[in-house]
């Protein structure tokens, strides 16, 4: 329990050392935030009004300090290209980005775990070969690049499902998991290699150790060996992979979204980046390295949780 | 010399390609990189047009092939600067210890909890956006990995004799750094060239491909993919040809790290096993 609570300890001391970087990433860099929202040829005058509006003759801690406050308590300040409350603009963008997130989840993480045993079972043989010829070819591909593919083949040539993931909240589900059908295709594409190579070396790293060796003397079948005495010890390492995947999806999740002009929080930080919106920029950073950090601190909880030995340390 | 294998010809062939094309991209552009050349847009391949023209009805081949230039330049600054970087810092951190070990250390794994493209979002929110701005922001970001790998290598030497040795008889940091730690650490760096000039090409194209790398009209392949990216709901492919291209690079490039990986590793099997 002590491990436990010190890595969670660890992960509140990361989140609030990243808002920092944040903050200072956005506010101390050379490029000063009226001149980039104004452009080269504002006038000193709107220059100086806006850092007036904007609190910027403030000094940076007392700034630093406001904005983090006010985070916690739930306000994100307002939106300068609208004038919108961000927190209210991102609420629902998260859930929609949840929900594709959480589909993608469901049907990558099983599928991975399958394709790894079986890679593992006939390690070096052509299944394996042709999975790992598979996989080395995606990992190859940026995102955008197996979502235009994708949408190609899927959506233009056959039509099976929208090019575009449009949904709102009046759509029943089944209409909305039809409009999300090709950016959940992608993040699977995308997630399953990396979990997949994952899960074939973590297998592959225990089939090496003496106990394996002496169920191989034995005579057991190397169907038994892998589920009686490989998984079990592969668990934690492998929970650990779906757990690193989980928070990869937090990446593909914002290229995926532009690809697809789908309205979740991925879109409106890549929207407010090139308008230089710097207050939801923040936001949206914070939230991302948040829910990142936090898959990590879980990963390394469950393999806490699920190894003896560091269960119990001495 | 054992015989080289086939999947790394066949990398070793295409990576030589893609660069002699992106040096010599002035003498083969059939046409101007940014020159509209026909009144009409998305044109089919043609034998004026080997790749047909673009959204704005310039010669495709020739967009790729300057895109092509841009990808590459970025991507290899990018690489150098954060090998330079990573490595130096890294020997350094590992040879010297104590405070600058954990002051930098610490600062790498803070910058590593995140995933690199919400951090460069971030800071490309303020900065303005150049060719010279995405090499630093990238090479600075990238150059975390390259020093977590090369202090965990130059730690393993550190403790060698012959470091030993070479401190015993008074030499300095620098000596240690570049005449005892580098040349024995330098196979598995090479190895992790190829890997990092890949994310760094995968990483540009996605910033462009975003909007916020390559600004208009110059355009590297993933700025050519989202010029073309309208014409693909109507059935015009041309936004797979930049693509092509850039999975054709990155998997060519990994099959030669692959290759260089399983030369150098004693690790069984290498990477992937």
């Amino acid at each position: 329990m002590k491990l436990v609570s010190q890595r969670i300890a660890l992960g509140l001391v990361l989140i609030l050392a990243i808002s920092v970087l944040i903050f200072a990433g956005t506010e101390i860099l050379p490029g000063d935030v009226a001149q980039s929202i104004l452009g080269q040829s504002a006038t000193p005058e709107a220059l100086a009004n806006l850092r007036e509006e904007l609190g910027l003759n403030e000094p940076a801690l007392s700034r630093y300090l406001d904005w983090l406050f006010s985070a916690l308590q739930g306000d994100l300040g307002t939106a300068l290209t609208n004038g919108k409350d961000i927190a209210s603009s991102i609420a629902g963008r998260l859930g929609n980005t949840l929900f594709l997130a959480f589909w993608a989840a469901i049907i990558a993480v099983p599928l991975a775990l399958t394709l790894g045993l079986v890679a593992a079972r006939y390690a070096g043989r052509w299944p394996d070969k042709l999975i790992s010829g598979v996989t080395l070819a995606t990992i190859s591909l940026p995102e955008f690049v197996v979502g235009y593919i994708v949408m190609y083949i899927l959506a233009v040539n056959y039509r099976l499902f929208p090019s575009t993931s449009v949904i709102y909240d009046s759509m029943s589900l089944w209409e909305k998991l039809n409009a999300i059908a090709l950016p959940v295709i992608v993040l699977v594409l995308v997630v399953l290699a990396h979990m997949m190579r994952m899960t074939r070396a973590a297998i592959l790293n225990v089939m090496q150790s003496p106990y394996i060796e002496t169920a191989e003397l034995k005579g057991l079948k190397p169907a038994a060996i892998i589920a009686r005495h490989a998984f079990p010890n592969a668990v934690a390492p492998v929970v650990n992979v779906v757990m690193l995947n989980l928070a990869y999806l937090v990446v593909g999740v914002v290229v995926v979204e532009v690809v697809f002009v789908y309205p979740g929080i991925g879109q409106y930080l890549v929207d407010h980046v090139s308008k230089r919106d710097v207050p939801v920029v923040q936001a949206c950073g914070l939230i991302f390295a948040a829910v990142y950090i936090s898959l990590n601190i879980l990963a390394d909880v469950v393999s806490i949780l699920t190894n003896p030995r560091l269960r119990h340390p001495k | 010399m054992r015989r080289i294998p086939i999947s790394a010809l066949i990398g070793l062939f295409f990576t030589a390609l893609f660069f002699l094309s992106a040096i010599f991209a002035d003498f083969i552009a059939p046409y101007g990189m940014a020159e509209v050349v026909s009144n009409s847009i998305w044109d089919p391949m043609s034998r004026e047009h080997l790749l047909g023209t673009d959204a704005l009805g310039r010669d495709m081949l020739s967009r790729m092939i300057y895109g092509g230039q841009t990808t590459i330049y970025i991507a290899t600054m990018a690489t150098i600067l954060s090998f330079t970087l990573g490595s130096i810092l890294g020997f350094s951190a590992a040879t010297l210890g104590g405070w600058i070990d954990q002051a930098l250390s610490r600062l790498v794994d803070l910058v590593m909890s995140i995933p690199s493209l919400i951090l460069a979002l971030v800071v490309l929110s303020v900065m303005p956006v150049s060719t010279t701005v995405l090499i630093l922001v990238m090479g600075l970001l990238d150059s975390t990995r390259v020093f977590r790998l090369s202090r965990a290598v130059a730690v393993d030497i550190t403790v060698m004799d012959y470091v030993e040795a070479a401190r015993l008889r008074g030499e300095g940091t620098r000596w240690i750094v570049f005449r005892e730690i580098l040349p024995n650490a330098l196979s598995p760096l090479v190895a992790e060239l190829g890997l990092r000039f890949i994310f760094a090409v995968l990483f540009i194209s996605t910033l462009s491909f975003l909007g916020l790398g390559v600004q208009p009209p110059l355009a590297d392949w993933g700025g050519i993919v989202k010029e073309n990216k309208e014409g693909l709901v109507y059935g015009i492919p041309a936004a797979l040809v930049p693509a092509v291209a850039i999975a054709a690079l990155a998997i060519s490039v990994n099959l030669v790290a692959d290759w260089v990986l399983n030369r150098t590793t004693s690790l069984k099997g290498g990477r992937g096993a």
